[in-house]
């Protein structure tokens, strides 16, 4: 069957290769179907608990989807007529950014004032037209010291103001409505900055989130691909100085992504944050499979076979490796699949599906290819690397007795750092601090407030319930329990609204800043305010249609995950001890993203632990072999838990998307082992040689390919790690650090503990048939 | 009627005849007054009313709240119209009394007297586009249609459920005013208001109002038993049920002001 492959290949290219193109073409046609999905919301499964809570909340209130203008008067000071005018421009303006429902700033602050038995209810600046430098102390003085404005909208000094807008995404079409949003937002703020140039405006919310997710990916995919291929190319050139070589490479890889991309978009995929790193990861494993075709291939010809038979034989003991490599990387990567994150399981999908179709590509297109471009035998001599790999053979015999040990307390003391890693998952974080979000983000927090937000919705059972001034009392209580955290930068809550209605009913005495004693007093008094607000101002954020819940919303500094769950957890808490009649409910898009590295954690450990046992089983069964299929576990499992100790020093945070860092190097660093064992135990079973002879003929028959096809995959994942889009970026270096720690821990700590463990074993010849197939795979990458 | 029938022959054959946009639009503008006018002249003469309301608030997950309010409205010439609200339900406001006494152009006068507090306060905004009692009407959506209130212009005539319609844009006057336009249907045989759609300050639709099971009171007046109002941003909706309309009371200027607000049961 396998014969009849390579024969088809090598005798048909033509063929081979226009049908290759006609599946390829028209499989990649179905990337037409892919689209890139800005929305946060995709990182979370249907049945995600804290994505179904938050849409509970959202219904029963209003949307909490946002953009937010950050201003920051090149004066200092926002207080200003020409600032104020400014700022009551950019407010009436935003009205027009497309499902807005409400713009909140302090020019359109609904202000009460209490003249007698006059309620006045206005605008903070009504008429920017007439104001003058002498209303500026009064509208700071009232700005700077309400509740709902301090530190929210407008700092304390009144140095940063923020134009926050809600909006009500109607969901129906994504992938439109979040840039349509996003364009009108940077319209205004074009025609702001050229109106009103004693200003510097920034852009955040969760829109513009959203907005850099897909903006963020599509820049890394200009810029990350084409610097993948450089290298790629580079890398080829450099080690195997043949064009032809390279250039059927690049087509095998090509193939691969465009059949990939293409699968994927006829199966109903689209694309995502995490899933556009997908081609980045194909393009770096498919050059291995090449690679080890390759270096067959030149050594054959360079001993004077001619191309076809060279070919041939290169594929014959290619076959058995590169399938066995691209199987455990599949399911490294199919591993993602337990996780809780659909984006995820998406790209270990991409990848699973890139990689065995690289593997197709590799011994049917590459060798078809191969036979009609020209090639000269490379002049490189591989045995200059070999003498090296040999006298680094001879190194770790000789010092066997001192590396085992030693490298074994270094893995130790490093691994032991990894439970040190703080889970975390800040969204903001996602992006480095070159992605405008980003910094505009910080710079907010640093000046204002952060962009977390904890919603409490507080449900008191009864229609009408929220003016109970048992229940008032309560929220009055909570809100300002959560005030005094030091982690809260702005509470809103219906119980501030009250105290100031109570004040202005009492004419404006301080006195009467308190919640209304009776349950008529706060119902009529919302009554009398809420006929009394304009068109988006009212208060359905804030109560439900039957007046029987309420919810405040907690602003904090941009926290960890942890911190975050503990506030929530605390939060419970406080209703348990004081409210514990009320039911509660507490949700956020914050929440989410701090529970979501929690659960895929939990359920990633479930999905390595599942690739592990198969891959370890394939393993023995590849090896013929229990207990190399037991020691195999080490080196497997070894690197990952050094990358992340190791991970400890280089960031500390682990997340949604490192999470699944150690399934997916699972596939990937079995190649490192299964190539060194079984050239090991090829010279143990094959020819006789004792552990220490068995150790140098590994190393000198796979020693170069190991270190050839480390540095391609530590190269690709460094390019990811470059990513702007910090979730990328740190999934791509701790998978290069865990990569090139595996192949660390194949050279120097495998050895010594297979030349200890098989030192005092006499060997027994095993039968010809196993020595025949272990053959196969123990030249597979012998060159 | 019979004149407005007329212009409206003759405007269709200019239209035909003479096709160009300038003598269009002017036409469209004066017709679209026209009909309101002739929707305002029919109804006119009510004197006063007196009328219950119920308002059934619904959320995107169908959950429910109940309002109930005693209106007594008179009809006052050259202005918008005097009216009183009692409202009964929820229990927590019940005795609350709202007067208002609309004006064709500006402010409103609005007291609001608080049982509670026993205290009559009057409320100084411009604002009348904020939600009502929490539904989906606002305040301006409620109050007296007056003509000074809007600029018009007439869009075409379309088939509607009572009949054939005419379709004016209206916009309002108010720079306070929660929306940019409201596209009207009303009925060519009696000039009522079928259908509203209301756009919002970026000119998306915001809500559609339609009204339902009209009657005849005093061989006269057309008033509707049922309102619906759907927001199409957020999901919500209110039904507002008319019962007990009764015209011609007797009532006065003096059963509209700050002391029969105080004692209104």
């Amino acid at each position: 069957m396998r014969e009849r492959i390579y024969n088809f290949a090598l005798n048909r290219p033509w063929l081979v290769l226009l049908l290759a193109i006609v599946l390829v073409f028209g499989t990649a046609y179905g990337a037409k179907n892919l689209v890139f999905k800005g929305d946060y919301k995709v990182f979370f499964s249907d049945e995600n608990p804290q994505l179904l809570d938050f849409e509970a909340m959202q219904e029963i209130y209003a949307k909490s989807d946002n953009a937010v203008f950050i201003l920051d008067p090149k004066n200092g000071d926002v207080f200003t007529p020409e600032n104020l005018t400014a700022i009551h421009w950019l407010t009436t303006e935003s009205w027009q950014i497309p499902y807005s429902t409400r713009v909140d700033s302090i020019a359109n602050f609904q202000h009460t004032i209490a003249e007698g038995d006059d309620l006045i209810v206005e605008d903070l600046v009504l008429d920017p037209q007439v104001l003058t430098d002498a209303d500026m102390p009064r509208i700071k003085q009232i700005a700077t010291n309400d509740l709902l404005l301090l530190n929210k909208v407008v700092s304390a000094t009144g140095h940063i103001t923020i134009v926050n807008i809600t909006l009500q995404l109607p969901g129906l079409d994504p992938i439109s409505e979040i840039p349509e949003v996003a364009d009108k937002v940077r319209k205004i703020q074009a025609e702001f900055e050229a109106k009103f140039p004693n200003f510097n405006v920034q852009l955040t919310g969760m829109v513009m989130m959203n907005t850099a997710f897909s903006e963020t990916s599509i820049s890394d995919s200009s810029t990350l691909v084409p610097a993948m291929f450089g290298i790629v190319l580079l890398t080829m050139m450099l080690l195997l100085r043949s064009f032809s070589g390279t250039f059927a490479t690049l087509v095998v890889i090509i193939f691969s992504i465009a059949g990939t991309m293409g699968a994927v978009g006829w199966m109903g995929f689209y694309l995502t944050g995490p899933s556009v790193s997908a081609p980045t990861m194909i393009m770096t494993l498919a050059v291995a499979d090449c690679i080890h075709i390759l270096t067959s291939y030149y050594y054959e010809m360079r001993q004077g076979k001619p191309k076809k038979d060279a070919l041939l034989y290169s594929l014959q003991v290619n076959f058995k490796p590169i399938l066995l490599t691209s199987v455990t990387t599949a399911i490294g990567f199919l591993s993602m699949n337990f996780s809780d994150s659909p984006p995820f399981r998406d790209l270990g999908n991409m990848v699973a599906i890139g990689v065995m179709l690289a593997f197709v590509f590799a011994i049917t297109v590459f060798p078809a290819l191969l036979m009609v471009l020209p090639v000269k035998a490379s002049k490189v001599t591989p045995n200059d690397h070999n003498g090296m790999m040999e006298k680094f053979a001879e190194f770790v015999i000789a010092k066997r007795k001192i590396l085992l040990p030693g490298t074994a307390v270094i893995i130790v003391i490093i691994a032991s750092f990894l439970p040190q890693n703080k889970l975390d998952d800040n969204f903001v974080e996602y992006f480095d601090t070159t992605v405008p979000f980003r910094s505009a983000t910080d710079f907010m927090e640093a000046n204002l407030s952060g962009l977390s937000l904890i919603e409490v919705s507080i449900d008191s059972k009864v229609s009408s319930g929220i003016n109970d001034p048992k229940f008032l009392k309560t929220v009055g209580d909570f809100s300002d329990w959560l005030r005094a955290m030091p982690e809260t930068d702005h509470v809103s809550t219906i119980s501030d609204v009250l105290k100031r209605l109570n004040r202005n009913m009492h004419g404006d005495d301080d006195e009467y800043y308190r919640l209304p004693e009776e349950r008529e007093l706060s119902a009529q008094y919302l009554l009398l305010y809420e006929m009394s607000l304009p068109y988006g101002l009212d208060l359905n954020n804030q109560l439900n249609v039957d007046k029987s819940s309420t919810r405040v919303v907690g602003t904090f500094k941009n926290l960890s995950s942890s911190q975050q769950i503990t506030i929530e957890t605390n939060m419970y808490a406080w209703f348990a001890a004081n409210a514990p009649d009320y039911k509660v409910n507490i949700a956020s898009p914050t929440l989410m993203f701090a529970h979501i590295g929690q659960r895929n954690i939990n359920s990633m450990l479930i999905g390595t632990t599942v690739a592990l046992i198969l891959i370890s089983l394939l393993l023995a069964f590849a090896l013929r072999s229990v207990r190399y299929g037991f020691i195999s576990l080490l080196p497997n499992l070894i690197p990952a838990s050094i990358g992340f100790g190791l991970w400890y020093f280089m960031d500390g945070q682990v997340g949604l998307a490192l999470s699944v860092v150690a399934g997916m190097t699972l596939g990937i660093v079995v190649d490192d082992t299964v190539h060194f064992l079984s050239k090991y135990k090829h010279a143990i079973d094959h020819y006789g040689k004792s552990s220490e002879e068995a150790v140098k003929y590994a190393f000198s028959s796979v020693g170069r390919a190991l270190w050839i096809t480390t540095l391609v995959l530590v190269a690709g994942f460094m390019v990811l790690a470059q990513s702007s889009f910090k979730l990328n970026g740190d999934m791509g270096l701790l998978t290069a650090v865990t990569i090139a720690v595996a192949l660390i821990v194949d050279f120097l700590f495998l050895p010594p503990l297979l030349m200890m463990l098989d030192g005092k074993k006499t060997t027994n010849p095993t039968s010809v048939e196993e020595q025949t197939e272990n053959l196969n795979i123990a030249k597979g990458t012998a060159e | 009627m019979k004149i407005t029938k007329l212009a409206t022959t003759l405007l269709a054959a200019s239209i035909l005849t003479i096709s160009t946009a300038t003598v269009f639009a002017q036409s469209a503008q004066e017709q679209g007054l026209a009909i309101s006018q002739e929707s305002i002249a029919r109804d006119n003469g009510w004197v006063d009313m007196l009328a219950s309301m119920t308002m059934v608030l619904r959320n995107k997950q169908g959950q429910e709240s109940i309002r109930e309010i005693r209106m007594k409205t008179l009809e006052v010439a050259g202005d918008g119209d005097k009216s009183l609200s009692i409202f009964d339900k929820p229990r927590d406001v019940k005795g609350t009394a709202f007067l208002s006494f609309s004006h064709n152009v500006g402010a409103d006068d609005q007291w609001l007297y608080l049982p509670a507090l026993k205290r009559v306060k009057r409320i100084a905004s411009r604002n009348k586009s904020g939600p009502f009692m929490g539904s989906e009407f606002s305040f301006e959506d409620l109050a007296s249609f007056e003509i000074e209130k809007y600029q018009y212009k007439f869009i075409e005539e379309q088939p509607c459920d009572l009949g054939e319609c005419f379709v004016v844009e209206q916009y309002p006057t108010d720079k306070y005013s929660g929306y940019t336009r409201r596209l009207v249907w009303i009925d060519k045989a009696e000039y009522r208001m079928i259908k509203v759609e209301f756009y919002d300050r970026k000119n998306s639709l915001l809500k559609t109002l339609t009204s339902h099971d009209y009657k005849q009171y005093n061989g006269k007046f057309w008033r509707p038993s049922l309102m619906k109002m759907v927001n199409h941003q957020n999901q919500k909706s209110t039904d507002l049920k008319w019962e007990n309309y009764r015209f011609g009371n007797g009532l006065s200027a003096a059963d509209f002001n700050k002391n029969t607000l105080k004692r209104a049961r």
